[in-house]
């Protein structure tokens, strides 16, 4: 575990500007709630005016004016995004970063296996992610109890799972590019993240490319289908977690047995 | 049992040429020297025996395991020392010391402070702030710590300075009177014909002798200086030639009687034929021929 342990003290700070940042706007935005409560009336309106940007928020479906609905769009856009945006960079520099800084020659050439390196540093992202999540769930949380409303058990568990279910997948696909790729890993990983979440908007504003739903890992994460139907949509998940195990074998495939870049 | 062993070991990066069929024995308990300029194939070879590329064809061995079959073996009982020694950003010294120890799964707590002292190293200090020399002792602490079987060490002494670089040597001879094989690559010949008993010299990709390092030092070749003027046209092996205001220079690798008869013919003042220094022998294998010296 010497390099799990080396990975978690390497990360610390970006871990915790990434925790902090995601909670801080979270937090912020439970603490709104309140507020925003007394003016829903005019708020609906206003949401449905919008058009297809409501309903690539979901937004058509959710009333706003539940802890829960607000909760479910909301947590999608702090948490689904930043969170993506941090698994997704973690995982992407995991094991480019050794050849990019120029490490991975003292590294690789200790006793230790390239498949070793390649399961502790995969370790410690899902450490990172599984931590970030834990962490925030637990400060949202606090933060609905803190300004007075109930709790909603099932659809918070089951929002902050399709969430953190969303990174994993995100952050296996770009272990697998990690593999392959030397320098501009902070580019491929918030491309990936961004490309889908963009991918799960369109399929919300037009029927005709619903598929980008099985695609995406977002597509497992729509807080109107999670509170309405009150479970995630296994097929969905099952492309996810194919999605991410074909990332990761990827990674153990091509890092065992490429040439590493030393110059 | 050779310390390594390569036999007809090649590496290519897609149509570049890395190394093209090398064959090369260091017999353990060796202190071996492995010569060529810039480009010649010299890490390419090192990276292969320490698993970090993988050959295209040919064999290698390392303390008799295979560097394809038996990579973590190996490491195990080679130290590594890379021409530019990198690590994490916002590491101390004693940090990096100890990842590379708990990386060998061993306590090298008192070799490392022995190291440090000797090295004077700061541990306390953070690796970015180091100049490079200083990260160079960092990365050689952690080549020697654990007191490895083998050392393999890459362009060791740049950014060292001069009395960094003797008492890196003391250890070296050390560690070799003590037992460890040492395979120093370098295109700095006098470390090579101080330390080393024997050497290979690489070019583009190819061994091109490999022998005592006395036996390498000699050659045919001699240091033609005249003062005067003769006319070279013609004459066989005239390499490295300056022409100066009152004279030339060149090494001549040719047959004696035709430098005899154009040395007549000329207008020369005074001529001498010295034997060439190690730098120049050093040129004479690098350049095309060289394999005749």
């Amino acid at each position: 575990m010497t390099i799990v342990k080396h990975e978690l003290r390497q990360s610390r700070l970006p871990f915790w500007i990434w925790t902090g940042a995601i909670g801080f706007m979270l937090a912020v935005c439970i603490f709104l709630f309140p507020e925003m409560k007394n003016q829903m009336d005019e708020l609906n309106e206003a949401f449905a005016s919008m058009g297809s940007f409501t309903a690539a928020f979901g937004m058509d479906r959710l009333n706003f004016g539940t802890l829960l609905g607000y909760y479910a769009i909301e947590c999608g856009n702090v948490l689904g995004l930043g969170g993506a945006f941090f698994a997704a960079l973690c995982a992407a520099g995991s094991l480019s970063k050794e050849e990019r800084d120029r490490t991975a020659e003292f590294l690789l050439t200790h006793p230790i296996s390239r498949r070793r390196v390649v399961s502790e540093k995969l370790l410690a992202v899902l450490a990172q992610v599984t931590a970030l999540n834990v962490v925030i769930y637990l400060l949202a949380l606090a933060s609905i109890a803190i300004v007075g409303e109930e709790i909603p058990w099932k659809v918070v568990n089951l929002l902050h799972l399709a969430y953190y279910l969303c990174q994993l997948a995100l952050a296996g696909i770009c272990f697998g590019i990690s593999a392959f790729a030397r320098k501009g890993s902070v580019g491929i990983g918030l491309g990936v993240a961004i490309l889908a979440y963009m991918l799960n908007l369109l399929s919300n504003i037009t029927d005709s490319v619903k598929f980008l739903k099985y695609v995406t890992p977002f597509g497992w994460c729509d807080g109107a289908e999670i509170v309405e139907k009150g479970c995630l949509d296994g097929g969905k998940l099952a492309v996810g977690a194919a999605l991410c195990a074909a990332g990761i074998l990827l990674a153990y495939w091509h890092y065992t047995k490429k040439d590493i870049h030393c110059a | 049992m050779e310390a390594i062993q390569t036999v007809g070991l090649t590496k290519y990066y897609g149509k570049a040429r890395g190394i093209v069929g090398l064959d090369l024995q260091v017999e353990q308990g060796e202190y071996f020297g492995f010569i060529g300029p810039n480009g010649a194939g010299k890490s390419t070879t090192i990276r292969t025996l320490l698993g970090l590329i993988s050959p295209s064809s040919g064999s290698a061995q390392v303390l008799g395991l295979d560097v394809r079959k038996d990579k973590e073996a190996i490491l195990a009982r080679v130290g590594y020392l890379p021409s530019e020694a990198a690590f994490w950003s916002g590491m101390k010294v004693r940090e990096v010391l100890r990842l590379s120890a708990e990386l060998r799964k061993a306590d090298c707590a008192a070799e490392a402070e022995r190291l440090c002292q000797r090295l004077q190293l700061d541990q306390t200090r953070k690796v970015d702030e180091l100049s490079f020399g200083n990260r160079k002792k960092v990365a050689i602490v952690c080549a020697l710590q654990s007191c490895p079987e083998l050392l393999i060490l890459d362009e060791p002494t740049g950014g060292l300075d001069p009395l960094m670089q003797h008492e890196f040597f003391d250890i070296l001879r050390e560690r070799n009177e003590a037992g460890a094989t040492i395979f120093l690559s370098s295109h700095v010949l006098s470390e090579i014909q101080r330390n080393c008993r024997r050497a290979a010299v690489i070019r583009e990709g190819r061994v091109i002798a490999c022998d005592r390092v006395e036996a390498l030092a000699k050659t045919n070749a001699k240091r033609i200086t005249v003062r005067g003027r003769i006319d070279l046209e013609g004459l066989e092996d005239v390499r490295d030639l300056t022409v100066r205001e009152n004279g030339l220079s060149f090494l001549y690798g040719g047959e004696i009687k035709p430098l005899l008869r154009r040395l007549a013919e000329g207008e020369v003042e005074d001529f001498s034929a010295a034997e060439p220094d190690l730098e120049e022998i050093f040129l004479h294998y690098y350049e095309k021929g060289g394999e005749e010296a």
